[in-house]
């Protein structure tokens, strides 16, 4: 029988199985695959906080999806067009979001009545008429996979396990995907144990092959490559593009970097991925606790190198008292927030953007600090070289806001020429005629940055109140009162990049404003509303504080002005306070990112509410 | 900037100056604003006297500090200075001294700053054995907030948060450092220069963290604290000194020694044991070490000062540079080439 190809523009796969299960390593080879092949694509993984959540359970599972697709996305994909569900709990957690006549594929051998009972299933899904809207296939696919490893020699639990394998190998047939990289891949990750990498490519092929030979499978797809940009591509996530960033950013300063911090999910990637590239000069300190991590770059900061701390939302909370020192002794100090759910531990491995005031305002007395936020995962890079160079220039410290969604999200980057990043180098203070520790440059404010070890230049700073140019200690009211406004001034001074507006019709009467990683989902769904003819503006901030000064004059042009977040509405109190702008606030917090659909239709309603 | 060996392991790597420097070179341009007859003022009388024997170049020494009346410090040395936030210096000159081993780097902090509010740095910080000098004023009492009890104060100490007594056991802060593993600890008196120039002179060419407690009176909120240890004759029937390799002995005449007791150590008469049995201080052993430091009693019938423990160990510093230049002999810093990474494709037009 010869199987029909059937040509697709855009295709959302979720993987979805035990924590166990390898699920996020499967996600991430067929993305790679994907890249590999041209397509543009986004991804999303979805784990639970718990290492390992009791085996089958609900609060177990672990997803990732990926949208692939021949032409430039924005987003990981609203719902699955295909689920790969690897027992019952992955079924019942996902299932929902799978729309009618979308395929799923199950894993029958998990579907004993002991797990089905352990999720809540009274009867079996794959056997009643529950599932009829959808295109299923059962497959038995630790069975096969264990037949497939049979003369390996290798026990059935470890054969067993190789079943995700199994999975991408038939995904990979389905969907006509490259297969050399993934075999690749496991013989190196598996290096040292020959033997179970050759079991998983055994596995891996054996799904390809299943695909091919059963007949089961009556059409494959097709999703061309994508015309992106002429360039050279890899693919990356937030997390890794963030330390990226710092790297080159290091290297454009021609400084050494210091990163101390703390483990904290989602953040520690970026220590983990830091500590490999010790030979740029890079230090990372794993120290005893959030506040000594910051304190180990500020430290690293006044001894001249460029100072760096990395957590999430409550590890900045346990900072907030060393990011003030640096607000007073005015260093530079890049200080990353992976934003995740809060308050408090929150929903440690879910996204959200609810941190933006406590970046904006969490510290005692008039604190003012940069906010820069990234927009999607490739563009961490750009955005924290742009955060480095505003520590540097203006000697204080600064928040750079990603989120969870961006730290492990993944999409094609188009990799930069390093001679076209900015040149960050730095003057250190040197001389010792007239030296002020607390004058200033005209132009930016900065005060000069005069390090131990620079003859002539002995001074002291800290954290009480400075003298105005002597930087001695000063209780003097109308100096206190200067100083205040000294501060302020030199971060609202900053320079940054005007914010551009999306509108290709030039006719749009609402404007829809998001900031860091509701890019994706905003600008998805402001591409769909236009295409049902309902024109709209979307402008989209990397710089909260200061924002571009032409954003007040870009807010009054517009008839309605909305803005999504993934808060209670943090950004629209701003935008309406600084602009007195009727900022309408959409707002959801459930831990996920938004979905291009509901974005859709609360736009289209408020177009069409405006033409009325 | 030259590092120059100067022999001196505590201070390698920090350049120096054959100009002659004097106690005054040291003293900042800042008015000292402790209270009168704050035991602040012998401390830092010492350390001016005594750094110009260092001849280091000045501006590679550098004075962190937390909060707290001590804390002020660095505002009054003419060197480089950071009065940074409570508890948290020991962090902030982590970060220096891994940054920068040309700088010699001083921490100065008090029973408040160092055991309540900063403990976690400091055990943390001697446990990794960073190169610093952490100079802990114990006064036993809080004295910028103007009169609390400390993690030093006595049990049942009355004061104003504790009208009827406090509930708290206090630490011995050099059992407390040795138990983190700190690879140098001594104790002195504010009121005894020698002794604590000694110490200081010992501390700064130890390599490696190097703990100093130094009790020192606060005339406002916990005066005579130590008055039993400044009395002429009671301070030789308490005070023991002890000496790397010398017996443990003390009194105007060396009356009283030193001796095992159990596992522990305990005063005795000299003329009531034989010689032989008089402990003789090995500031590479951590039992004796620890053992001499249980010796002092919160109360003061006995204290010892001098150096409990100096102990050769690898510094976290100069571990964590050692591996940043092994990482750049190795690869060279190729940043198109780690951006590229393995898996790249290419888009033509």
């Amino acid at each position: 029988m010869s199987t029909e190809t059937r040509k697709l523009d855009r295709v959302v796969i979720r993987f979805a199985g035990d924590s166990g299960d390898g699920m996020q390593l499967t996600g991430d080879r067929f993305t790679s695959e994907a890249a590999a092949f041209g397509n543009d694509l986004a991804t999303q993984p979805n784990f639970p906080a718990e290492i390992r959540a009791p085996q089958g359970t609900l609060p177990g599972v672990s997803s990732f999806q990926l949208h692939f697709a021949d032409y430039d996305i924005l987003t990981p994909g609203d719902r699955p067009d295909v689920l790969v569900a690897m027992n019952p709990a992955a079924l019942k957690a996902n299932v929902g979001e799978l729309p009618d006549g979308g395929i799923l594929i199950v894993n029958t051998d998990e579907f004993s009545k002991r797990n089905l009972t352990k999720v809540g299933y009274d009867s079996n899904p794959l056997e009643d008429d529950s599932l009829e809207k959808f295109q299923v296939h059962k497959i038995a696919m630790a069975t096969l996979t264990i037949g497939a490893l049979e003369e390996t020699g290798l026990g059935k639990k470890d054969a067993e396990r190789a079943k995700n394998m199994f999975a991408l190998g038939l995904l990979s047939w389905m969907y006509h995907r490259p297969t050399e990289g993934t075999e690749r891949f496991l013989r190196e990750k598996f290096a040292k144990k020959p033997d179970i990498a050759e079991a998983n490519v055994l596995a891996f092929r054996a799904g390809w092959n299943y695909g091919e030979t059963t007949e089961a499978f009556a059409v494959t797809y097709e999703v061309a490559p994508a015309k992106l940009n002429v360039g050279t591509y890899r693919q990356i996530t937030g997390n890794t593009a963030t330390a990226y960033g710092i790297v080159a950013a290091a290297q454009l300063s021609k400084l050494p970097v210091v990163l101390g911090t703390y483990p904290i999910t989602p953040a520690s990637d970026i220590l983990h991925e830091l500590s490999k590239h010790k030979n740029f000069d890079i230090t990372t300190v794993q120290a005893e606790d959030e506040i000594a991590g910051i304190g180990i770059a500020l430290g690293a900061s006044y001894g001249g190198a460029l100072g760096v701390t990395s957590t999430s939302g409550p590890g900045i909370a346990l900072k907030s008292e060393t990011i003030g020192l640096a607000v007073m002794t005015e260093l530079p100090l890049l200080v990353i927030d992976v934003q995740r759910g809060g308050p408090s531990t929150g929903l440690p491995t879910k996204t959200e953007q609810a941190d933006l005031l406590q970046a904006m305002f969490g510290r005692n007395g008039e604190s003012p600090v940069p906010i820069v936020a990234p927009q999607s995962p490739s563009d961490c890079f750009d955005a924290v070289v742009d955060a480095c160079r505003i520590a540097l220039k203006y000697r204080t410290p600064v928040l750079f806001l990603s989120d969870g969604a961006v730290a492990n999200g993944s999409e094609p980057w188009m990799i930069p020429d390093v001679e076209s990043l900015p040149d960050l180098t730095v003057e250190f203070a040197t001389d010792p005629e007239n030296f002020q520790p607390y004058s200033r440059d005209p132009e930016t404010l900065a005060r000069p940055w005069a390090v131990p070890g620079t003859p002539g230049l002995q001074h002291r700073i800290g954290g009480l109140e400075k003298q105005d140019i002597t930087g001695n200690i000063s209780y003097d009211p109308e100096n206190h009162d200067k100083m205040v406004r000294l501060r302020q001034a030199k971060i609202d001074g900053i320079e940054v990049p005007d914010v551009e507006v999306e509108d290709p019709d030039g006719n749009a009467r609402v404007l829809v404003v998001g900031w860091g990683s509701s890019y994706g989902p905003i600008g998805a769904a402001a591409r769909r509303v236009r295409k049902l003819g309902l024109p709209v503006a979307h402008a989209h901030l990397r710089h909260l504080n200061p924002f571009p000064k032409n954003l007040g004059e870009v807010l009054r042009k517009y008839d309605k002005v909305i803005v999504p977040e993934m808060n209670l509405g943090q950004l629209a109190l701003l935008l309406r306070a600084k602009y007195l702008v009727d900022a309408v606030s959409y707002t959801k917090v459930q831990g996920l990112p938004f979905k291009a659909e509901e974005l859709q239709d609360v736009l289209a309603d408020v177009i069409k509410g405006v033409s009325a | 900037m030259t590092a120059i060996d100067l022999g001196i392991p505590g201070l390698t790597g920090v350049p120096t100056t054959d100009e002659k420097q004097t106690a005054r070179d040291y003293k900042s341009d800042q008015e000292v604003r402790w209270c009168p007859g704050c035991g602040d003022y012998i401390v830092l009388n010492t350390m001016q006297s005594f750094l110009p024997s260092l001849g280091l170049k000045r501006e590679n020494i550098v004075f962190v500090s937390g909060i707290g009346c001590s804390s002020r410090f660095p505002y009054y040395m003419n060197t480089y200075g950071m009065h940074s936030i409570h508890g948290r210096a020991p962090a902030i000159a982590t970060g220096l001294a891994v940054a920068r081993p040309d700088l010699s780097v001083w921490v100065v902090t008090g029973d408040g700053d160092a055991l309540s509010i900063g403990g976690n740095h400091l055990i943390h910080t001697l446990r990794r054995n960073v190169n610093l000098k952490i100079l802990l004023f114990n006064n036993r009492i809080y004295g910028l907030t103007k009169g609390q009890y400390s993690p030093t104060s006595e049990e049942g100490k009355v004061t104003k948060s504790t009208p009827l007594g406090s509930l708290d056991h206090p630490f011995n802060p050099v059992s407390l450092a040795l138990g983190a593993e700190a690879s140098f600890v001594g104790r002195a008196l504010d009121s005894d220069k020698a002794g604590l120039t000694s110490v200081l002179r010992q501390a700064a060419e130890h390599r490696g963290s190097a703990l100093v407690e130094i009790y020192q009176n606060c005339p406002i909120f916990n005066d005579g604290a130590f008055d039993v240890l400044k009395d002429a004759d009671e301070a030789q029937r308490r005070i023991i000194n002890v000496v790397d390799g010398e017996p443990i002995r003390f009194g105007r005449e060396g009356e009283y020694c030193v001796v095992r007791e159990g596992f522990g150590l305990a005063v005795a008469k000299s003329a009531d044991v034989d010689a032989s049995d008089i402990v003789v201080h090995d500031a590479s052993d951590l039992n004796l070490s620890f053992a001499l430091s249980r010796l002092s009693t919160q109360d003061l019938t006995h204290t010892v000062t001098g150096v409990f423990r100096r102990a050769d160990r690898p510094t976290y510093d100069d571990g964590v540079r050692a591996q940043v230049g092994a990482a750049k002999a190795a690869k060279p810093a190729d940043l198109s080439k780690l951006l590229h990474g393995k898996d790249t494709w290419t888009v033509v037009g």
